[in-house]
């Protein structure tokens, strides 16, 4: 229709051409082809963006992938808390409604449900986990969920063995995968996709495996239960054990859900075999105890109201137990307090973190200033081989360094042995100088040194020597016109090599690991700890993103009171 | 006792010599005085020692021998703070990091001069360089030729008898430069502070001095005022560093009576000031300057010798008129005419002579 439009541009008043590049009087400037001049200029630089971009890319992509996406998904880790709800779906679900406050215990329906939600969890092993995860919160719980998931069968295997007593067919998988499985009548696909789903987020895996089994549509209408345990049990045998349902007794859980629900069941609505296997099994005189008391006789915990508490305090999808965790507080029913005394750690390690960081920037500065006045200094010659001395320690492995130290340092080491040589210190009574703070302080010192004189020295390099003598002949004595001329301007130096030195000794780990004895770790310490030996990754990801935020309030103080853009590194 | 200070001496070199290796001198026996109140420059090319003077009398190196004395006091082993000189810097070397006010507070600040006192010198002080709206800017914010000026300020603030200055001009463009050398010609006159001043630009040297020192190779070659460095340079190298020179090769053949008739390389004859030369036979170099050639034979007295010239290039600059000429051998004979009325605009091939009054031309060492 282009041609109507130009048409309808001759039919109306004729414009006047705009002369390209003319200033018009309003509007965009335009470029020689008419179009608006900053298209055509985004137009042009694409190409050029496009083309960096692609340059970029690569870094861009290995970045992303090996570094970005990694530490989000750990730091995720410190909020994350999904294992309650997709271990104890059912649990979780009706605990909502229950009011801790009133004293009572929940009712019979949340232990029934708790009941199932352990069954399948001590089948798929994931109870202990589970155990693991609330024992951060109170301890002896996972004790609890150890001895439940043992002793969670006894009830659901008496009742198989009365079934299949009563009805031998019920030993055979093949007689539940027919009474079970849709075949050729009308199927609940919705109660499969939500077990598999389910199940899914118990293993903490997709379970896509293609199965056959679909549950009955009228067996799920009358047996709600029954349909339910066994879908997931039939998802969990193909996806988890890659089994065919047909060919496998289900849990025994199955048989305590039927001969629970079949005395109340209406079996009008079955097709005729279907009923007639079930008339059978509605015969199985079974008495289905109470579930209270069936878990309070596993562990009497269930019988008290505590379990309850922690559960359902910590049933939502996201928590802030792990950061509470690490600043030494908790989460209670009862709301938010802090940790026992004997188990407050970690405060007085991010405190013993900061400060020592703090001693190690100061003495980085303190020894480091000399150094780096000498090297902007001297004659070149000079400067250059007292540069290659401070550059050497990056020449050497940090773990050759860290261990000298130790060599240095320990009671039975070289300076202590010189001390008690020259009769300064007598040979019982040895100076501790390691495995304590002092070892961490000087280690970590000499280690982190040549970053703080690097950007001091840079600095100091582009202070020209005619503002100290412009400082002294006009009556300044030597150490005024250091300190009033040219220190101030020295500053941005020591104030980038500050960062510099206190953002990598507050995450520093070899060194203390190593020096630090007990009394001389940092927090970084703890974090690896917490990663490798004792699996709490929440508490390890809150710990570390606490960490990162106090290296981010700090730097944004450092840009308020110093500036950013007064740091020099070159 | 061959003693150069007198009473009216304020700064002396007494024979002082400088070296920084041990092997060369980068100062030669260097004797000078200066009186109160004079602006005295030092002028020279790079690496002629003239800085390293400045630096000595500053306090920032010391003589390696000799005596330097600051009021009839030596003050070789007074140390920079305590000599009470201000000083002006070739980069200015304003403190970055404080404001104009605080620069000039600076020097009294360490002098221990009351907050009232202070604030009224300062003002005082900005007043004199035209700067009193800038006292609360920072250096970085100013111009260089501003800059300067609160350098200037800087260094007269706490009142010193004596300011160094270290090609303070040398940075700025032509003609902010000017005009800073007549202003600090006349604050230093009108102060009545005696002024050292260093610098390689010869214009500055001559418009901005009571007396030019020209230092070089490490020894002042000539100590006069500008005139009289300029119309009668005592040896070739002032000669030729002041000013536009022409300069003919030629020996001696005849001194007397304070004329010498010197014979040019090319075979003619010409009169001259003998200045550094002492013998007959002694090869010299002869300088004229170009506007003191004369073209006009009736202007020149009777009986002057005169050279044949050939007109080679004639540039129109305005106020003068510069012929090039070739005059005895030399193409690079340059007369310079103003540009008056009646001045007649010379032709390239055109044959004239020259000549020029005997005392405008000097007989040097060759």
């Amino acid at each position: 229709m282009s041609n109507a439009k130009d048409d309808d541009a001759v039919a109306g008043p004729v414009p006047v051409a705009p002369v390209p590049n003319a200033p018009t009087e309003s509007g965009p400037v335009l470029a020689a082809d008419g179009t608006p001049l900053k298209r055509s200029l985004s137009r042009a630089l694409r190409r050029q963006k496009g083309r960096a971009l692609l340059l970029v890319a690569p870094l861009l992509i290995f970045v992303l992938v090996t570094f970005i996406i990694p530490i989000g998904s750990m730091l995720f880790r410190s909020v994350e808390n999904d294992i309650v709800s997709n271990t104890l779906p059912y649990t979780v679900q009706r605990l909502a409604s229950w009011e801790a406050e009133s004293g009572n215990l929940p009712s019979e329906d949340v232990y029934k449900a708790m009941y199932d939600d352990l069954f399948v969890a001590a089948e798929a092993k994931r109870h202990t986990r589970l155990g693991s995860r609330l024992n951060y919160e109170q301890t002896g719980i996972s004790s609890l969920f150890r001895q439940s998931g043992r002793g969670v069968d006894d009830l659901a295997g008496d009742a198989a063995d009365a079934l299949e007593d009563a009805v031998p067919a019920f030993g055979e998988g093949e007689t539940w995968y027919a009474l079970m499985d849709a075949g050729s009548g009308e199927g609940n696909t919705t109660l499969l996709s939500n077990m598999r789903d389910r199940i899914g987020r118990l293993n903490d895996s997709a379970a896509s495996a293609e199965m056959d089994f679909v549950p009955s549509a009228e067996i799920a209408a009358v047996l709600p239960r029954t349909a339910r345990t066994y879908t997931e049990w039939a998802v969990y045998t193909v996806t988890e054990d890659e089994r065919n349902p047909a060919e496998r007794d289900p849990w025994e859980l199955v048989s305590l859900a039927l001969l629970e629900e079949l005395p109340t069941a209406d079996l009008s609505g079955l097709s005729a075999e279907r009923a007639a296997l079930l008339q059978q099994a509605q015969a199985v005189d079974f008495n289905v105890p109470s579930y209270r008391e069936t878990l309070a006789e596993i562990d009497e915990e269930w019988g008290t109201v505590t379990p309850w508490e922690t559960i359902q305090t910590h049933s939502s999808k996201y928590t802030a137990g792990y950061f509470l965790n690490a600043i030494d507080a908790q989460k209670t029913p009862d709301g938010y307090e802090w940790q026992p005394e004997e188990k407050q750690i970690l405060l007085t390690l991010f405190g013993r973190t900061l400060f020592m960081s703090l001693m190690i920037t100061g003495s980085c500065i303190l020894l480091g200033y000399p150094v780096a006045w000498l090297l902007a200094n001297l004659p070149a010659y000079k400067a250059n081989l007292l540069m290659i001395l401070v550059l050497l320690p990056f020449w050497t492995s940090l773990l050759v360094r860290t261990s000298a130290w130790k060599v240095m340092l320990q009671s039975q080491g070289v300076i202590n042995d010189v001390l008690v040589w020259i009769g300064l210190v007598d040979d019982a009574n040895r100076l501790v100088m390691i495995n304590n703070q002092f070892g961490t302080i000087v280690a970590m010192t000499h280690i982190l040194l040549p970053f703080m004189i690097l950007p001091m020295y840079s600095v100091m390099q582009t202070v020209p020597p005619s503002y100290l003598r412009a400082a002294k002949s006009l009556g300044a004595t030597n150490w005024t016109a250091f300190w009033r001329v040219y220190f101030p301007q020295s500053v941005p130096g020591i104030g980038a090599g500050s960062i510099l030195v206190f953002i990598l000794s507050i995450g520093y780990y070899i060194t203390p690991e190593i020096v630090g004895g007990t009394s001389g770790v940092f927090i970084s310490n703890r974090i690896a700890y917490h990663i490798s030996s004792s699996l709490n990754w929440g508490l390890a990801a809150a710990l570390g993103t606490i960490l990162l935020a106090v290296v981010l309030v700090l730097y944004w103080c450092y840009d308020r009171i110093v500036g950013i853009d007064n740091v020099k590194l070159g | 006792m061959a003693n150069t200070s007198t009473d009216a001496a304020f700064v002396e070199f007494e024979r002082v010599q400088k070296s920084y290796d041990g092997v060369n001198l980068v100062v030669k026996d260097l004797n000078l005085s200066m009186p109160r109140g004079e602006f005295l420059t030092m002028l020279g090319p790079s690496g002629s020692g003239k800085t390293t003077c400045l630096m000595m009398l500053a306090g920032f190196e010391t003589a390696t021998h000799g005596d330097i004395r600051l009021g009839g006091t030596s003050i070789n082993n007074i140390p920079p703070h305590k000599r009470g000189i201000g000083m002006v810097f070739q980069n200015y070397a304003l403190f970055p990091h404080m404001t104009v006010a605080e620069n000039l507070a600076f020097p009294l600040e360490v002098r221990k001069i009351g907050k009232s006192q202070r604030e009224e010198k300062i003002h005082r002080a900005l007043g004199m360089v035209q700067m009193n709206d800038f006292a609360g800017r920072r250096p970085t914010q100013l111009s260089g030729g501003q800059q300067q000026r609160i350098a200037l300020a800087r260094a007269l603030v706490f009142e010193p008898e004596l300011v160094l200055m270290d090609e303070p001009l040398g940075a700025l463009d032509k003609q902010l430069r000017e005009t800073l050398q007549f202003e600090i010609t006349n604050l230093a006159h009108d102060l009545g502070i005696t002024v050292v001043y260093v610098t390689h630009d010869q214009t500055e040297a001559l418009t901005m001095s009571d007396r030019v020192a020209v230092f070089e190779n490490g020894r002042i070659q000539q100590l006069a005022p500008p005139d009289q460095l300029y119309e009668k340079p005592e040896n070739s190298f002032v000669a030729q560093f002041i000013g536009e020179n022409n300069t003919l090769m030629g020996e001696i053949k005849e001194i007397s009576n304070g004329t010498a008739v010197v014979q040019l390389d090319g075979g003619d004859l010409i009169d001259a000031v003998p200045v550094n030369v002492t013998k007959v036979g002694e090869r010299t170099r002869v300088s004229i300057r170009p506007e003191r050639v004369e073209m006009n034979k009736d202007r020149l007295m009777p009986g002057a010798k005169t050279l044949k010239a050939e007109v080679l290039e004639f540039i129109y600059m305005g106020d003068i008129f510069r012929t090039r000429l070739r005059v005895a051998g030399s193409d690079e004979f340059v007369i310079k005419t103003r540009n008056a009325p009646d001045q007649e605009r010379l032709t390239p091939g055109t044959q004239i002579e020259i000549g020029w009054l005997p005392e405008d031309c000097r007989a040097l060492d060759a």
